[in-house]
């Protein structure tokens, strides 16, 4: 069953349109890895998906999902890493979606909020502060923030970048888990291109002009001949 | 203790000490994210629209508070406007405006001559506050801490990541609106008791004070308030005894306490 489904789209800034002509579905559990060079769009397709910038043509449906109940995970580096906040005051703005003008959190929320920490073997940290906590932690607690605003789909901008290597196999195995044990549908975006990085089921490549958005088997196939 | 006791029994102390509790609990809350996103001087700059504002007010003949209230809570969405949808940056805008209204204000001033209510805006004159600014300052003070309270978890939220908060659906945009409004009440209320040549300190001293030793946002913001009414209260004090200027004596314990917690932190 599809979640979003993506016809000739095209999308940019100030009328300049930095991707044009895009088609494809995301279907529920889809793990999909866009790929693509510097400047290939892959920032502005993420914005577009989340609802942050409108479709200059064409059309993004939503099916099956409401438009800002996707979790969004941003490059470390997009957050400041020296924020006076503790790890549970972060997780815990991943449950404001519709929450107008309520000065407390209520009790379900806070209990999202640990189920979240838990499930990614955080909870011992709820008391920190994220400064303190490592590149790798940091990541994990912006996946619980946004596993906090979605049960059904998350959207991840490089969330590997400045990880060292078994930070990012850490992060990697949760990712996959959330997918396959979970049937959260993940959409990632990624310079991890190595063998052993190809942990998606299918790609969508913003390279060139011509867009590639198949199994990732094939794109390996595609990329070797 | 009795020289404490018969400080407080002249009504103009006691007054500028509730309305001073209130406007540095007021500067402390809007203190926080402004400092974390990189714009203190936005105070510095909206004071000085206020400045232009309550020089209008004073020539006109017009109530200073209620005239300038509105000129700087338009500014400030100016400003956002100005930032969101053109090339020019947040402090580019706001050094047009603040400049801008400063010339305006001098100019009016030096036209006109008068000057001994546009002295008292430049400086903070707390312990000359009248009975309608009182009741206007504790009226405003209110507002300000409650609209903050309904909007605080969506303040701090845009403040450690706005993308992200845009994106769970949070109406981002009427929340900047709602802060910018708390911002431009509360710089306004502050030129009372400072001056708007030292507002701003009001703003940034208590949260870089309570940032030495805090590692929690809610905790900043309560160690902010503490710092910020224990560094007035003793300000008040040492002001009225010393017989020194009141704001510029507020500011100096300010810059004693952050100077002593940046030293405990250290250790």
């Amino acid at each position: 069953m599809n979640l979003i489904e993506c016809r000739n789209l095209a999308l940019g800034y100030n009328g300049r349109a930095v991707l044009k002509g895009l088609n494809f579905n995301v279907e529920e559990g889809d793990f999909i890895c866009i790929v693509g060079e510097n400047g290939s769009g892959k920032t502005t397709l993420i914005r577009g998906l989340l609802g942050l910038i409108k479709p200059l043509k064409g059309k993004i449906t939503y099916c099956n999902l409401k438009k800002n109940t996707i979790g969004y995970m941003p490059q470390e580096t997009h957050v400041d890493a020296h924020f006076p906040a503790s790890v549970f005051e972060i997780v815990l703005s991943g449950t404001l979606a519709q929450k107008h003008f309520k000065p407390f959190y209520t009790a379900v929320d806070k209990k999202n909020a640990l189920q979240k920490l838990s499930l990614l073997n955080i909870a011992n940290l709820k008391k920190e502060s994220f400064a303190d906590l490592s590149g790798g932690q940091r990541q994990k607690v912006l996946l619980a923030r946004s596993l906090c605003a979605t049960s059904k789909m998350i959207v991840l901008d490089e969330p590997s970048n400045n990880l060292d290597a078994h930070s990012k196999a850490e992060l990697y195995q949760l990712i996959i888990r959330l997918n396959r044990e979970f049937k959260i549908a993940v959409i990632m975006v990624t310079h991890d291109l190595d063998h052993d990085n190809l942990i998606s089921d299918k790609i969508l490549s913003l390279r060139g002009k011509d867009f590639f958005f198949g199994s990732t088997k094939e794109y390996v196939r595609m990329l070797h001949e | 203790m009795n020289d404490l006791i018969e400080m407080f029994s002249y009504s103009f102390m006691s007054r500028a000490a509730i309305v001073g509790a209130m406007l540095v609990i007021c500067m402390a809350l809007i203190g926080v994210p402004l400092v974390f996103r990189r714009n203190s001087m936005i105070g510095d700059g909206l004071s000085h629209v206020g400045f232009g504002a309550f020089a209008i007010a004073s020539v006109l003949g017009l109530a200073p508070l209620q005239f300038a209230i509105p000129v700087v809570v338009l500014t400030s969405f100016f400003i956002l406007r100005l930032t969101e949808n053109s090339k020019i940056h947040g402090d580019a805008a706001i050094a047009l405006l603040s400049v801008s209204a400063l010339a305006i204000g001098v100019l009016v001033v030096s036209l006109t001559g008068t000057n001994t209510d546009i002295n008292n805006y430049l400086f903070g004159s707390i312990l000359s506050i009248g009975d309608t600014d009182i009741i206007m300052a504790v009226i405003l003070s209110a507002m300000v801490f409650l609209l903050y309270l309904f909007s605080y978890h969506q303040i701090f939220s845009i403040t450690f990541d706005e993308t992200f908060t845009k994106s769970i659906g949070v109406n981002t945009k009427l929340y900047h609106f709602v802060f910018a409004m708390l911002c431009s009440i509360a710089v306004v209320l502050g030129m009372r008791l400072m001056g708007a040549l030292l507002v701003s300190g009001l703003i940034v001293f208590p949260v870089l004070s309570a940032r030495q030793i805090t590692k929690t946002y809610q905790t900043t913001i309560i160690v902010s308030i503490l710092v910020s009414i224990m560094a007035f209260f003793i300000g008040l004090v040492a002001s009225y005894s010393l017989n020194t200027p009141t704001g510029a004596t507020i500011i100096i314990v300010n810059m004693v306490f952050c100077l002593i917690l940046k030293t405990i932190s250290l250790f």
